[in-house]
């Protein structure tokens, strides 16, 4: 058994945002395991109040560079919802194929660029161009074709530019289209080459039973509204978020925290896979049969996992919707609508679990109350109590600082927090 | 690295990020097709988001975010005393961007809302040249990677750097689009410095401006346009406050002529009735 332990990461590394670590062992017992948010807060509810509300989803993509989709479709949801605006369906579909192309460059990007420098021991990926560069190809090319998809279908792929309240304000036409259909399909063969290597990577063997949070799919895998639910059986309208979510407030961090029926509950992949897994895809379930992800799953590890088996469900779905695109109509794209007051909430699975945006708009069309909870907040609490039960652990193993202080790290890093996100 | 048996030092470079979303930083590691070649210009020392490789020697600085905290003064300070060139990478790096709509609120206010009675430390949102000398600005929301490649290609091999000088309305008229003012909206692509490929107006969504005023905008013209169309002044008002990036002369000559044009659009429609 290890005896002393003393470790400070000021400001983890290849995560989103300023985060830091602090784990603190005396004479075998732990005192402190921390999870500290500081990162500057920018006060974006604040600055929506008195807004036009078509301004908002431009707004508050802006709260986060890399889920700004998510954001802008939650935004939407919100002020649609308040307003009773009806989006045309092939609107919908776009909006969902967007939201896919968020959900691959996301998980590519953390999968390959953040997480495989642990399991290759170098700092970054930047290394791994000269010892591995038929892995750095692979990356960029599964990334590039995600960024494709969204500049494609929502005009950019960091802070969009099409999804508007009511629909689209422009799509691609069918021969776009189709060279997107046969881009994807050509980096399947990346997908399957990624999905070898992570077959063959060990995760750290950790497991602490929690609770998971995420939209529930009815007929399909969750993205964009519905109800939301619990693992630990809780089940609540979308509008009654609040009841889900419980913010509160802790003093070493200005992102707050959150809890339901436990301590602490985790949103994200895990969740999501966890509370729908028979949902998935045919091809996206068998990947998660080979890599022995199966519910419920309480390793927060196994979480980069269930992110590669969404990057498969995420390919074939949008493989789906634009196979239905090519072969109907793709006029009907934005609806008009009537100003009108109400009050409305959004839920959408970006990738890093649920995100909630929530207006009240008053009969000019301007917001007058708004209220974003965003997922790694959710995450916050349960990132804080994993790390106190992984370094007891670790302890009695008798690992060594350096040891424990990657695994804390890498324990971070595998709930892929968006830190200047969750402090908005 | 050697070529024709000469030692090539690759200049060393660093990226930081203050209080934003970290799109700007997202956007280096994009544009994949160039992303190994871009890497392979410099030694990147330092780069939180991606890296966990960290140093204190460097030559350039890519630094995106606005300042928001006193600590971030202080790093920035510190950054500006170990660097040859400091870049202000993306609108709130340059001129604050949206958080910089914080700042019409008073600061308890905001706090109040979202923490309630819990000091939070926060002040008033600034751009990094409000705080240090800045070499080089590199606008936009999010910065548009083939210009930020360019540019920095242009830093690391000594070449001249050149800025477009015309507004966004010369790249949306390549690009063949209709004007986003026929459809009814106010579009500031007449007003706003060029190079980001007209992205908004080509995704049919009228130009905020976030890449600021351009250098041979004609102010004139744009406010008979938007008078014309029946826009009002707090319209136009919100739409260049949106991301600060008119803020100063382009801000005030807007104000002007809208004032002298609107009074000209009453004088005559005085006449009229």
């Amino acid at each position: 058994m290890k005896v002393n332990m003393n470790i400070d990461v000021h400001h983890v590394t290849r995560v989103e945002g300023h985060g830091n670590i602090r784990i603190e062992v005396q004479d075998g017992r732990l005192v402190e395991a921390k999870w500290e948010v500081v990162e500057t807060p920018r006060f974006f509810e604040a600055i929506l109040k008195g807004m036009p509300h078509d301004n908002a989803p431009t707004l508050t993509s802006r709260i986060c560079g890399i889920c700004s989709i998510g954001h802008t479709l939650a935004s939407l949801r919100a002020v649609e919802r308040a307003m009773d605006v009806e989006v045309p369906a092939t609107a919908q579909k776009l909006r969902l194929l967007a939201k896919h192309g968020e959900t691959l460059q996301s998980h590519f990007l953390h999968l390959l660029f953040l997480v495989a420098p642990d399991f290759l021991n170098v700092g970054s990926v930047i290394p791994l161009v000269d010892s591995h560069p038929d892995l750095v190809a692979k990356a960029a090319r599964l990334k590039g074709m995600a960024n494709s998809m969204c500049d494609l279908i929502a005009g950019r792929t960091t802070h969009p530019v099409s999804l508007v309240v009511g629909g689209v304000s422009k799509a691609p036409d069918k021969r776009q289209l189709a060279e997107l259909k046969k881009t994807m399909e050509d980096r399947m063969r990346d997908a399957a080459d990624v999905l070898e290597l992570f077959k063959t990577l060990a995760l750290p063997d950790f497991e602490r039973e929690t609770e998971f949070v995420s939209l529930k799919g009815d007929k399909t895998y969750p993205w964009i509204g519905g109800d939301l639910v619990s693992s630990d059986g809780v089940i609540k309208p979308e509008d009654q978020y609040l009841a889900m979510s419980n913010e509160y407030q802790v003093n070493f961090s200005t992102s707050k925290f959150t809890k339901l029926s436990r301590d602490s509950f985790a949103v994200g992949a895990l969740a999501r896979l966890n509370n729908n897994y028979d949902l998935l895809h045919g091809k996206a379930k068998e990947v998660a049969e080979t890599l022995g992800l199966e519910p419920m799953n309480y390793n927060p590890y196994m979480n980069n996992i269930a992110q590669l088996v969404e990057c498969f469900h995420a390919l074939a779905e949008s493989l789906d919707l634009i196979d239905e695109m090519l072969d109907g109509g793709m006029n009907d794209l934005r609806r008009r609508y009537e100003v009108q007051a109400g009050v409305g909430i959004g839920a959408v699975e970006v990738p890093r679990g649920i995100l909630y945006h929530h207006y009240n708009i008053d009969e000019k069309g301007m917001i007058t109350h708004a209220n974003c909870i965003i997922p790694t907040t959710q995450n916050n609490a349960n990132i804080h109590y994993d790390l106190a039960e992984l370094v007891k652990q670790e302890v009695k193993k008798g690992s060594d600082d350096q040891e424990v202080r990657k695994l804390c790290e890498m324990l971070v890093r595998a709930y892929d927090p968006c830190i200047s996100c969750s402090v908005h | 690295m050697k070529y024709l048996g000469i030692d090539i030092v690759k200049p060393r470079l660093a990226v930081f990020d203050f209080t934003g979303c970290e799109g700007c930083e997202l956007q280096l590691v994009n544009k994949e097709e160039t992303l190994v070649d871009f890497l392979s210009l410099f030694e990147v020392v330092n780069f939180r988001e991606a890296s966990s490789d960290k140093s204190d020697a460097y030559d350039i600085a890519l630094i995106e975010g606005c300042i928001s905290r006193q600590d971030e003064v202080e790093r920035l300070k510190a950054i500006r005393g170990r660097v040859k060139i400091l870049v202000a990478l993306g609108s709130c790096a340059c001129c604050g961007g949206v958080n910089h709509l914080k700042n019409g609120f008073p600061i308890e206010d905001v706090v109040r809302q979202v923490y309630g009675d819990r000091k939070i430390e926060t002040e008033k949102v600034r751009s990094l040249k409000e705080v240090v000398q800045v070499d080089l600005e590199i606008p936009g929301c999010p910065v548009s990677k083939a210009e930020v490649e360019r540019i920095v290609i242009a830093l690391v091999t000594g070449a001249e750097i050149r800025m477009p000088k015309y507004p966004v309305c010369v790249e949306c008229r390549q690009q063949l689009n209709t004007c986003l003012f026929d459809f009814g909206e106010i579009c500031l692509g007449p007003i706003t410095l060029a190079g980001c490929g007209a992205v908004c107006p080509s995704g049919k969504v009228g130009c905020r401006g976030c890449r600021g005023p351009a250098d041979d905008a004609n102010y004139e013209s744009f406010i008979d346009v938007v008078v014309d169309k029946g826009f009002t002044e707090a319209e136009i008002r919100k739409k260049i406050e949106f991301f600060n990036a008119f803020e100063g002369p382009a801000k005030d000559t807007i104000a002007s002529l809208i004032q002298k044009r609107i009074k000209t659009f009453n004088a005559f429609s005085g006449v009229r009735a």
